[in-house]
This record gives structure tokens, sequence and C-alpha cells, in this order.
């Protein structure tokens, strides 16, 4: 009938069949995994190397429980006091509530500034300099106003995270081709419709994108902001070892909060590729 | 599928976008039969698009009303579906679930949703490409999903606005030549908005000449061209110099439209030849 579907589409659906692909697959893996962990022996060895250095002069000897040997080995007494697992419990719970905090605000803020010209106009100005205002300096105001230091903190966070989440959401919208919006009226949806399936999958990739990099500012925002008032969570754990003098201690946590921040941001990258629709990406 | 055509009634439809605008088009009439394919031509500015808009029920008119059969139509619906130059599809989904995406506003359950998608596919000939993304087929291609998409709500009418003006000649041909197909063998009505006489010539059953300022439909010629109709057929050639010929008497008359440029190959939006 018609002889415009054939080629293109044929060559579509053949490149993701057949052997050669499968052994692309498979050698691209191994050679990222080869790289992580490359990468990582790197890393650990010059680590090594710094620390052996420092230590092998004998003014500054008693240093030599900062390398990564010391910090591996204080892993398991650590677990085993159960002080890891709690410390990332305090600290998960007030970065997930300071996010949830900042994308339950950021998005609809975000929403506005990518459907109303004239919000997103008299909004520029203030939102870019109170984005600019380091999160740590709101401290002592936070302390101030909220009753509790665990408040102060969360508060710390959403502040920090919510102009990401706000501005991706509003890059998004932004994207969205208005033209979409009259086909689908022209097909009978109804208000509903259009926004949890026109406008939520359409944005779903910037927001995704605004909280990925919410929670690198939020990451790193939290262990300075855990310094002071708790008793609790990753940031009080680092200064803890800190006046213990426990420095085998103090270098496990900073490997474990490098490693969780690590974990974290894969796995928004993970959400991202998910929910990307646009080429290029994934 | 089923598919009926309806009857069209247009009277003394006008239309101004602001009070204080010009009128767009002027009290234009306008019957069609069941199952007719009317093709409406005219250069970009005389209306014809926005008359398209009103018929779709995507804009109201200032005045006059626009019936199919005893139905009024004052907003969208899936029964009268409009295509538009580009395929607007959703990138995000599958070319399937962009196919069913109106069934899916009306709540149709799945196992019904997917045997009526994969009827509307294999109409246009995608029957192959249902799990591909929409973003991987080429422009044609995605016009065809488009096609599908308005099809498999079974509308009566289908409204189409410069569909094909988009794609290069061999696509905009195969295209044409399956959409009027496709009309005539499911029976439902069809009402295309172009400024290529060519366009015209291959799909029409009935031509009407928009031109002015405010617009108004000058002329009409029927086309009696048996299927499927070939562009060197001299019945063809002669039928397109009369359209030719009409259109250039619209164009002499109607003082906005009798710019040098008809006939012009070159220029986008004059009305174009394709030799």
């Amino acid at each position: 009938m018609s002889n415009d579907t054939a080629p293109v589409g044929v060559n579509v659906v053949n490149a993701g069949s057949g052997e050669t692909r499968s052994s692309r697959v498979l050698k691209s893996s191994w050679r990222g995994l080869s790289n992580f962990f490359g990468g990582l022996a790197i890393l650990f060895v010059v680590w090594w190397f710094g620390v052996y250095l420092i230590s092998s002069t004998p003014s500054t000897e008693h240093f030599a429980d900062f390398g990564p040997i010391p910090a591996l080995q204080a892993f398991p007494e650590l677990w085993e006091e159960g002080t890891i697992q709690s410390a990332i419990l305090s600290s998960g719970y007030r970065l997930g509530s300071g996010l949830l905090i900042a994308i339950c605000i950021g998005v609809p803020i975000g929403i506005l500034m990518g459907r109303s010209k004239r919000f997103r106009e008299l909004s520029n100005s203030p939102f870019q300099l109170l984005r600019m205002i380091s999160p740590l300096s709101w401290e002592p105001i936070a302390v101030i106003v909220f009753a509790t230091w665990n408040q102060a903190i969360i508060f710390l966070i959403a502040i920090a995270s919510v102009w990401p989440v706000a501005f991706a959401t509003a890059a998004g919208l932004a994207k969205v081709d208005p033209a979409w919006f009259k086909v689908a009226r022209n097909l009978g949806a109804k208000p509903w419709h259009i926004v949890m399936r026109i406008i939520v999958p359409a944005i779903t990739f910037d927001v995704l994108t605004g909280i990925r990099l919410a929670l690198g500012v939020a990451w790193i925002v939290l262990v300075p902001a855990e310094f002071l008032g708790v008793t609790s969570g990753l940031g009080y754990s680092i200064q803890d070892a800190r006046e213990g003098l426990s420095y085998d201690h103090l270098m496990a946590w900073v490997l474990i909060i490098g490693a969780i921040g690590y974990v974290l941001d894969s796995s928004c990258v993970l959400l991202i590729k998910r929910f990307s629709w646009h080429r290029g990406d994934g | 599928m089923s598919i009926r055509g309806v009857r069209i009634k247009i009277q003394e439809l006008s239309h101004r976008y602001t009070p204080k605008s010009p009128v767009t088009f002027d009290k234009v009439n306008l019957d069609a039969k069941q199952g007719e394919i009317i093709v409406i031509i005219g250069r970009s500015g005389c209306g014809k698009s926005t008359l398209l808009h009103i018929l779709a029920g995507l804009l109201r008119p200032t005045d006059g009303t626009v019936y199919l059969d005893d139905t009024l139509v004052t907003a969208p619906s899936p029964q009268w579906v409009m295509m538009f130059q580009a395929p607007h599809l959703f990138p995000w989904m599958q070319v399937s679930q962009n196919v069913g995406i109106g069934l899916r506003f009306a709540g149709w359950d799945e196992t019904k949703m997917s045997d009526r998608v994969a009827d509307a596919l294999s109409l246009v000939d995608l029957q192959d490409y249902a799990d591909n993304n929409v973003q991987d087929l080429s422009g044609g291609q995605q016009q065809r999903v488009a096609l599908a998409r308005s099809l498999v709500m079974e509308p009566e009418l289908l409204l189409l606005d410069e569909p094909f003006s988009a794609l290069d000649a061999f696509t905009r041909a195969s295209l044409q030549h399956d959409v009027r197909s496709i009309a005539k063998r499911l029976g439902f009505n069809v009402v295309i908005v172009t400024h290529d006489i060519d366009e015209a010539v291959l799909m029409a059953d009935r031509a009407l000449i928009m031109a002015g300022s405010p617009g108004k439909i000058y002329d009409e010629l029927e086309v009696n061209l048996p299927d499927p109709r070939e562009r060197q057929d001299p019945a063809v050639q002669a039928m397109r110099a009369r359209l030719m010929e009409a259109f250039q008497n619209a164009a002499n008359e109607h003082p906005s439209a009798s710019s040098k440029d008809v006939g012009d190959d070159s220029k986008p939006h004059s009305v174009t030849q394709h030799a």
C-alpha cells in the first residue's frame, strides 16, 4: 500500500538483535566494571601512599591511622556497635524529610514559573538572589526559628534543595509542546488526563534531574549542618571521631559519606534513565 | 472497525478573533454529503485553517452554526478529529500507546483497546511497529501514527490541516493515496485544508476555492475521477488545469488574493504545484 514505511523502521528493529550486540554489551559492561574498580584502586593507592609519606616522618608518625587500612579495619567495629546503622538512619531521615519538603514546594513553584510569564519575570530576581545564599548561612536563623536542632537541619536541607527542583521543573515545562494539549483535547482528554497523561510524563525527566542536583547539594550541606547541636548522624560522628582523636574512625566515616553519596546519585541516574524520553540521554 | 460518515451543514458561519479584529471569514455556507471528501484550497490568510478549527470544535464561531447530522458542534469530540501539519506524537509513549491514547481517555479496558489499536495500525500499514518508540520513525511513519490515532476513535469526520505539507513528495503522495482509500473504504467524511492544488485533485470528491479577506468560498468543482488517481493520467491533468484556472479567477477578482505569486512553485505559502 505504501512505500515509505519499510526501510527505516526495519533497520531500527534489527539493530537490537543478533550476537554482535550481546557480545558488545558484555564487552562494554566488563570494561565498565574494570574501570570502576581500577579507578577506585588508584584512589586507594594514592591515599595509602600519601599517608605513608606523612607517617614516615617521625614528627607526624601518629597520623598513620589516617591511612586506608586502619580505616577499613575500623568498619567491622563500628558496624557491630551499630553506630553506622544509627548514623545512616538519622542522617537519612533528615535528608529525606528535607528533600521531600523541597520537592513539595519546588515542583509547584516550578510549574508556576513555567506556566505564568508574570510570575516567572517577577520571581526571577528574588529567586536568583536566594539561590546564591549558601544554605549554611541560614543556620543561625534556623536555630532561632525552629524548636529543635533536628528541625533546623531539615530546614537547611530543604532550602538548599528547593531551587534546583524548582528551576528544573520550570525548564521541563518550557519544553512541553502546546500542540500536545490541542491534540489531547481533540481526542477527548479531560483536564485530569492532561495533567496525568501529558504534563507529568513530559516533565518527570526534568524534575528527576532537578532532584539529582538537589540531592548533591543537600548531601554536601547535611554533614556540616550536623556538626552542631545534634548527637546523631554522619556529621556528628565525624565530629565525635575528631574529638576522640580516633583517626581511623574518622576516615571510615569519610569513606561512608562518599560511598552513600555515590550510591544515592547513581540511583538518581538510574531513575532518570528509566523516565527519560529524550533522545541521546539514555 | 465500523465507521460511518455524517452530513455536514455549515450555515452562515462567520468568525473574528476579537471584536476589534477584522472578520476572518464571512457567512460561509457549506453542505457535504455523507462520506464526501472535501478539499478547501486557499492561500494562507484566507481563514481556511480557522474554519477547520471551528469544525473541530477547537474554536467557537462568532456567528453561524455547524451541524453534523443533528449535532451542533460546540466543543472538541473524538467523533470529529483533527490532524495537524506536524504529527505531535507523545514521545514518551510507544506507537501503540500513542494510537490508543484517545481510547484511554475514554476509559476503555485493556483488551478491547489493544484489539482496536491493532486494527487501526494495520489500516495505516504500521502493524509491525506497534512497540517502537515513535522517535525512531520517519516523518511519514509518524504522520501515519497520527492518522491511526485519529482513526482509532472511529470518527465520523476527519479534519486535515495541511497534514502532508512537511513531508517529502514521495511520502506525501503515498499518504494522499492511502487517506483517500481508507476514507472511501470505511465511509467517513474528510475535510482537508491545503494550498496544494495537486492534493485537491488527488484526494477530493469536491474542491472548494476559498479566497479573499474576509475569506469566502468563491468557487467549487466536482472532482469526478476514478480511483486510484495517478498524477500522469490525462484526466487528472485536465482536472488540475481546471482547478488552477478557477483559482486564478478567484484570485483575480478578490483584491487581497490578487498578488502575482499565484501558481509560483517557489513560494512556500502560496498555491504550489508539484508536477
